[in-house]
């Protein structure tokens, strides 16, 4: 059962921006991360990577490392145990035990280079790795898939030998192709055949990164009684747990995940890494802890990428300027495991239009690439900029003003997405028409400088957002006070956000409410932070277990003043029942004699989410002569539900848009022939800077989400998926050329151009 | 420390105004002279080879990343880190409009941020947004899209 509320308005906490709670500890160097774990004993690991993109495993000679002075154990996949094929949940990404254990530790072969293969634990850093450069590996090099081209060709190299894929339902064993499935509805060919201009165009897009500035970590100690213990930077700490014991084989009861701050992870640290390989050193260490702190050319090599790919995109439009129909494959690298965003990207690749007939097919591809994990509304983005390019084209070439025509067909309560859901309320056409009445929009774009071409973009894209499991527990305190646990990783001020819930509900200032992050063993499961979930789900927790507090405290009031407990109301912090009144600060100091403290708990596992539009304005200026693009002006227009606390909700929006920026213009993988990564350091896969970035306006739409009780939406997913396409079509503007592989990078303007 | 490395390095330092005397392998980095030996871990690493800026400290009043420096290379040398900039009276206005524009999400960035702005406005109290731009572009953010901590080093500045 969907539970629906009628939404409130008039918030005391909700819509404030209060200091978030960790703030203090973040500013002065006092917030503990994953790579500032100290241990008593504490001995360091280190790893190996294959140089190789496609090879088998020949040998392994580990004896020159395990000799030298200060090193503690070597470990290869040999010292796994046997992971069974189970599939468990990660969050935005579903794991299986077996690959993944062969992702983190390579068994007989390597699938990408970066790989690693071996790993040691020594005394201090660079023994580690000095012990780690030791080991001898021999390699069969076989031919490198680079790309789904080549995967997919008939006499492909396979990948992943054990690998049966299913292909519409049917199994195919060798073979590169992981999964095709379609999502159709309508009578396609009827509906192209009646419209009066139908564009086709094939889309090309390289991997990229998350970009996170810290990298990846992991310490662990496996204690003589059996049970360990890990710290690792994560988005979600059951996970973690989850995965670990699943690839060591040991009952996820004997692992304990302890929070540390996370450095940025943006999905990307959905997966483990390292904590498996921290705790079997850890075993073969005599149980002394052991901690490994990625290299950020791992990190790029070996962790993360969103995947690249192609994607064919058809749509039919009548001369009135009505969709009729849209048809498109979307081909995903999965990179050396199965398992790409492919079947997000077929959700939301057409939800932002109301389809009389579309087909969508999704391919899930394996090239010899690192494993994709989960990007900020994995596989929308891609999928947005196939859409809105193609629907750019068409109201160019029809003559359709931009904003009117996504207005004509605008996704809205009740429309079926691609897969057939039928959407509850959602917010588009709101936030099509604050795109239409902005200051931006209605702004002129200006004249650009003598060398120089303006262009304006426009683009729209749709993300599900996330439910599931979340837990908080709420611990009064004598001077009206309230300790909070919750389990959800804070990446980017969700205490605050959550803690505001439950301050909302009590009726006392949000900096009353102090939240704690717990380990595994003192909280109630909760799921990753990701999905855009974590406000909106653990936020639900935290809201219900302030209403549990309220009635327990209504239980105790009843008690203490000789009445029934529906006789007493509770409003803004304030009980009242036949004129008395007592406030839950003051009632709070009075409770011993009721039965002693007051605490609640509440756990939650909504199964959907309200959905989030967002719809973005570029305008960018292109030197004509070095094909370098200055973007000038942004604003990213979203339908953020509720804005609990609107600095925070605005900053998702802009940092969102910023990665989006960055992805249209300049981050891509750019590999060797042999499949090497070449560009593997921040300053060559060049993320925007300060320097290249304007400030971001953004505008918040407010459409209640009826599943939740303030109408939160997720905020932080969808603002990353138009970017692509206003920035692309910005340059088209610019320059009069399409273009239709990203990123669009000086080279390729030049190569549209010709320097004109 | 390795069987094979060196002798140690003899280093007199200042660090946010006390004194420090170390001995500092050969081979270590400031980060992790700060970070393993004192144990200021404020200072974050983010990439070891100086593009990100998250671990951006002072050096006699100069501006450099620490995975670059030496720790042997501070010998006689003032070291100003995130860990030092709040006093007594309490935090510097830099932290506090960082709190108040929420100017970070993961804040890993953060400690660099503050340390890198810090000394922009000690030598240019007013700086124009795109003097700001400019002065932070070796430290790279990547939750905020940079606006709300432009904002936050324009608030503190003047």
């Amino acid at each position: 059962m969907v539970a629906t509320y009628d939404t409130k308005t008039d918030y005391k906490v909700v819509g404030k921006s209060p200091i978030r709670h960790d703030g203090l500890d973040k500013v002065t160097g006092r917030a503990v991360y994953g790579g500032d774990v100290k241990v008593p004993g504490l001995i360091w690991g280190d790893v190996i990577r294959s140089p190789h993109a496609h090879a088998r495993i020949k040998s392994i000679d580990t004896s020159a490392a395990e000799s030298m002075d200060g090193v503690f154990a070597v470990l290869t996949h040999a010292d796994f145990p046997v992971a069974d094929e189970r599939e468990i949940s990660a969050g935005e990404d579903v794991v299986n035990l077996k690959r993944d254990q062969a992702n983190v530790m390579a068994d007989d072969k390597v699938h990408y280079t970066g790989h690693v293969v071996a790993a040691v634990a020594a005394i201090d850093r660079n023994t580690a790795q000095e012990a780690a450069n030791k080991i001898k590996v021999e390699y069969d090099v076989l031919t490198n898939v680079s790309d789904v081209d080549t995967a997919m060709a008939e006499d492909a190299p396979i990948i992943l030998e054990s690998l049966v894929g299913d292909h519409l339902g049917e199994d195919v064993p060798n073979t590169n192709i992981a999964k095709v499935f379609r999502h159709e509805f309508g009578d396609l060919e009827q509906a192209f055949d009646r419209s009066d201009l139908v564009i086709e165009r094939t889309f090309s897009l390289s991997m990229i990164h998350q970009g996170y500035i810290e990298p990846h970590n992991a310490t662990a100690v496996w204690a003589e009684d059996g049970n360990i213990t890990v710290w690792s930077s994560t988005q979600g700490s059951f996970g973690v747990r989850a995965q670990t014991a699943g690839m060591i084989g040991v009952p996820e009861s004997r692992v304990k995940v302890n929070y540390v701050e996370i450095g940025g992870g943006f999905g990307g640290k959905t997966k483990v890494y390292l904590a498996p390989i921290a705790a079997l050193l850890s075993r073969k260490s005599g149980g002394r802890p052991v901690k490994l702190v990625m290299e950020r050319t791992a990190v790029f090599e070996a962790t993360g990428p969103a995947p690249g790919g192609k994607i064919r995109m058809k749509i039919g439009v009548t001369k009135e300027g009505k969709v009729t129909a849209a048809d498109t494959d979307l081909i995903f690298e999965s990179g050396g495991y199965p398992g790409s965003a492919v079947g997000a990207a077929a959700i939301c690749v057409f939800a932002c239009y109301n389809w009389p007939a579309s087909r969508i097919t999704g391919y899930d591809v394996l090239v010899n690439k690192p494993k994709s994990a989960a990007y900020r509304a994995p596989g929308s983005p891609q999928a947005s900029f196939a859409i809105e390019s193609v629907v750019d084209e068409i109201c160019e070439e029809m003559g359709f003003d931009r904003i009117q025509f996504r207005l004509d067909n605008a996704a809205r309560e009740g429309t079926r997405r691609g897969d057939g859901v039928q959407f509850p309320r959602v917010g588009l056409e709101e936030c099509l028409i604050a795109t239409r009445d902005s200051d931006h929009w209605n702004s002129p774009l200006g004249d650009a400088p003598a060398g120089k071409a303006r262009g304006r973009g426009i683009a729209t894209a749709y993300w599900m957002n996330g439910g599931g499991k979340s837990t908080c527990d709420l611990m009064l305190q004598d001077d009206g006070t309230v300790m909070m646990n919750e389990g959800s990783a804070d990446i980017g001020g969700t205490r605050a956000s959550i803690a505001m819930q439950a301050a909302e509900v009590l009726g006392i200032p949000a900096e009353d409410v102090h939240p704690s992050i717990p380990d595994t063993d003192s909280i109630g499961f909760t799921g990753v932070t990701g999905g855009s979930r974590t406000t909106y789900a653990t936020g639900l927790a935290a809201y219900n277990a302030a209403h549990k507090l309220v009635d327990e405290l209504k239980d105790r009031l009843a008690n203490l003043w000789e009445t029934e407990v529906d006789k007493i109301d509770f409003a803004d912090g304030m009980f009242s029942s036949d004129g008395q009144t007592i406030g839950i600060q003051e009632l709070a100091g009075r409770l011993d004699p009721t039965g002693g403290p007051v605490t609640s708990t509440a756990s939650v596992n909504p199964s959907s989410a309200g959905a989030a539009y967002g719809v973005h304005i570029c305008d960018l200026e292109v030197d004509l002569a070095t094909g370098k693009t200055d973007v000038i002006r942004y604003t990213a227009v979203q339908d953020v539900g509720k804005a609990v606390h609107p600095q925070y909700a605005e900053g998702q929006i802009q940092g969102g848009a910023v990665q989006g920026i960055g992805w249209a213009l300049n981050e891509e993988y750019f590999l060797t022939d042999d499949g090497a990564m070449a560009n593997k350091s921040f300053l060559d896969y060049r993320m925007p800077t300060s320097l290249d970035m304007p400030m971001i306006d953004t505008i918040m739409v407010e459409v209640p989400n009826p599943l939740h009780p303030y109408g939160v939406r997720g905020v932080g997913e969808v603002p990353i998926c138009p970017p692509l396409s206003a920035v692309v079509q910005a340059i088209h503007g610019a320059t009069g050329k399409r273009y239709y592989d990203l990123p669009v990078k000086p080279g390729r303007i030049l190569e549209a151009t010709n320097g004109n | 420390m390795t069987t094979s490395s060196p002798g140690m390095v003899h280093v007199k330092t200042t660090i946010n105004g006390q004194a420090h005397e170390l001995l500092v392998p050969p081979y270590m980095s400031l980060l992790d002279t700060l970070r393993e030996l004192i144990g200021l871990t404020g200072t974050k690493e983010g990439c070891l080879d100086g593009n990100c800026g998250a671990c951006t400290v002072s050096v006699d009043g100069r501006i450099v990343d620490s995975c670059l420096v030496l720790g042997a290379e501070v010998d006689g040398k003032d070291v100003d880190t995130v860990e030092g900039m709040a006093s007594a009276d309490g935090l510097h206005p830099l932290q506090q409009a960082f709190l108040e524009e929420a100017a970070l999400q993961c804040g890993i960035c953060t400690p660099g941020f503050l340390v890198a702005a810090k000394g922009l406005l000690d030598n240019e109290p007013s700086p124009s947004e795109g003097r700001i731009r400019h002065w932070l572009a070796g430290n790279l953010c990547r939750c905020t899209g940079y606006d709300k901590i432009i904002r936050a080093v324009q608030k503190a500045s003047s």
